[in-house]
């Protein structure tokens, strides 16, 4: 049944829905509606809320109880998230399934607290130290948020990965009507042979990401990177939106993308044939689909619609590869554009 | 002929890494004996942040993870959560517990989390190659305080017992040294009495054990085990907090 759901309020109960019973998390403005939620919601299923006393104490609780085989999952805001990303490279490393959310903010430094989309590169190229990727879901309603919370945990373990989804305040600050997923079985949850949690017999099962041997660590390095080449091929998810005849392609994602269709629609109203191109997953891109339409007869030119100084459009100059010329529409500081600014950009911007 | 002596059945048959004259080795064996004694050691996960005994999981039958420099304790309030009824212990040095983890500790211990930390107190950074620690006494030498440890551009090293004991969080502190074989026995006892603690889940415990280094100082083996005595002093052994009131 739909209900009227609070972005970050559904969230939290879709990964209850999704079987997480593990939440470690640190106050930071505008993602405190998760930790507020879970922490009456997770005693009513015998699940572990805590706050921590830091965001970095918070993903290393996420480690221990992902390590041990817990279904987990911390959220946080862009400066919390950069105190996770230490953590974040061990969960790599180690192989921790966990689920991280991002409502971020503008930045750099304290910033400010209203929406944006300066984490793109720390979410996508890594954030912390070393050779690793998450995979990362950007949801652009309410509903896709839940959708995607669940889909967030499963591919958590089936890739034995840190997953990430990122968002910002608009999302998550906003009311839309939503259905909850009903709740999962924990008993047909995947069987985890590998978690240290003890058990009744004498076995040594290690989790670490310490490969003192470069020999090791280089095998494991191509492990991690067959993992992601799999992510690569199986799991990118994108919407395309009035692509077929479009001459102009305006990329974005999240919430912005939902500015950005408005703007098709104006212009289409306006005889200009506009397509969206909607990256739902972060990583991996979806650079086919902007292969593809780099090689569109009708498509003169591509433009990147963002909340920030123009971070993804450079993956989509590389996914475009000079076919077509890429050119940048952005707001930043916390400041979202309307849909007219983008309406006028495309009309007057450059060629 | 008749075996009187061995390893516990807990601690596998491979060589320990550590130099001559180090704590590490006879900290790890009495771990191995009080859980076979108490006929837990088939429940187990430890947990290893970096430092010396980073590889400390590889020495034990038993669930092991390695955590990062400092964060032990947040890593094993997860894997408690998770699993309540295992037994789980941190294995920290006093880089790791006292300068970077302090905070992770503080609060593991104001949580009342029911894990125990095993603590080693050397002195200094073992193995980044004998710098200043938080617990480096007054005086001496460090590769980063070559003229001695002092106060007014170094600070003062910090008593983690004492201050972790003014909680009403931790169930169990106690300080122990491994200075003699009385030494060495009494740290078993308090080890012992610490697991028995989260056995009965009666909450945060932490033994804190004044070790050698004798690398890290430059010094002989034998002489540092006497130099043992100065920590001592300046560290004195005791139950530094006992819910149950004992001593
Ligand atoms: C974030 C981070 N900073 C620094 C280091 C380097 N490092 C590894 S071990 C260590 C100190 C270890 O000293 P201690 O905890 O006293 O243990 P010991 O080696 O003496 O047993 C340091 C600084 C690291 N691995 N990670
Ligand atoms: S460097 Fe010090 S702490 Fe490390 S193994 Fe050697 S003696 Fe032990």
């Amino acid at each position: 049944m739909k209900k009227l759901w609070k972005g970050n309020e559904a969230v939290a109960e879709a990964a209850i829905a999704a079987g997480c019973r593990f939440f470690f998390g640190y106050p930071i403005t505008p993602q405190n509606e998760i930790p507020e939620y879970l922490s009456w919601r997770m005693p009513e299923v015998n699940g572990t809320f805590i706050q921590a006393e830091s965001e970095v104490s918070a993903i290393n609780m996420v480690y221990g109880a992902g390590a041990a085989g817990g279904r987990v999952m911390t959220s946080s805001s862009s400066p919390g998230i950069s105190l996770k990303t230490e953590g974040i490279s061990y969960c790599a490393g180690a192989e921790i399934p966990c689920v991280i959310v991002n409502i971020s903010r503008a930045g750099p430094g304290l910033g400010g607290i209203q929406p944006a989309q300066g984490d793109y590169f720390q979410a996508v190229k890594g954030g912390g130290h070393g050779d690793y990727k998450c995979l990362v879901y950007a949801p652009s309603s309410v509903q896709e948020f839940v959708d995607l919370t669940a889909k967030a945990f499963d591919k958590a373990d089936e890739y034995r990965s840190p997953v990430m989804m990122i968002s910002d305040g608009l999302l998550g600050q906003m009311m839309e009507p939503a259905e909850i997923p009903p709740m999962v079985d924990l008993n047909k949850l995947p069987k985890k042979d590998w978690a240290t949690c003890g058990n009744d017999q004498y076995r040594q099962r290690i989790i670490e990401s310490i490969h003192i041997s470069p020999d090791d660590l280089e095998a494991h390095n191509h492990h991690l990177f067959k993992k992601y080449a799999a992510m690569q091929k199986n799991e990118v998810m994108v919407e395309e939106y009035k692509c077929d005849d479009a001459e102009v392609i305006l990329v974005a994602y999240g919430s912005v993308a939902r500015i950005t269709k408005a703007a098709v629609d104006e212009l289409r109203a306006q005889k200009i044939k506009a397509g969206l191109v909607r990256p739902i997953t972060l990583y991996p891109y979806p650079t086919a689909c902007l292969e593809k339409l780099a090689k569109q007869k009708s498509v003169k030119r591509f433009i990147t619609v963002e909340l920030s100084m123009g971070q993804m459009v450079e993956d989509v100059r590389l996914a475009v590869n000079g076919v077509k010329p890429v050119d940048f529409y952005g707001r930043a500081g916390g400041i979202v554009m309307v849909p007219s600014e983008i309406v006028d950009f495309v009309k007057g911007g450059k060629k | 002929m008749k075996k009187v002596f061995g390893k516990s059945r807990l601690q596998n048959e491979v060589p320990l890494h550590y130099c001559p004259g180090c704590t590490h080795g006879i900290v790890h064996r009495l771990i191995g004996e009080v859980l076979e004694e108490m006929n837990a050691d088939k429940n187990v996960v430890g947990v290893f942040p970096v430092g010396c005994s980073v590889f400390g999981y590889n020495y034990y039958n038993a669930d092991g993870v390695q955590a990062a420099h400092g964060r032990a304790p947040a890593v094993a309030t997860g894997v408690k959560r998770v699993a309540p009824k295992s037994l789980v212990f941190t294995y920290q040095g006093d880089g790791d517990l006292a300068s970077i983890g302090m905070a992770e500790t503080v609060h593991a211990a104001t949580r009342g989390e029911n894990i125990t930390i095993v603590f080693i107190n050397n002195g200094i950074y073992g193995m980044t190659g004998g710098q200043m620690a938080p617990t480096t006494m007054l005086g001496d030498k460090a590769s980063t305080c070559p003229m001695g440890r002092d106060p007014k551009t170094h600070g003062h090293p910090i008593k983690v017992s004492e201050m972790l004991a003014t909680l009403t969080g931790p169930a169990y502190i106690e300080r122990t040294a491994c200075d003699t074989v009385a030494g060495v026995l009494k740290t078993k006892k308090a080890l012992k009495k610490a697991f028995e603690y989260q056995q009965a889940e009666l909450g945060f415990s932490m033994i804190e054990i004044l070790a050698t280094c004798p690398t890290g100082f430059h010094m002989r083996p034998s002489d540092a085990q006497k130099d043992m005595k100065r920590a001592m002093d300046f560290y004195p052994v005791g139950v530094y907090k006992d819910i149950k009131g004992g001593k």
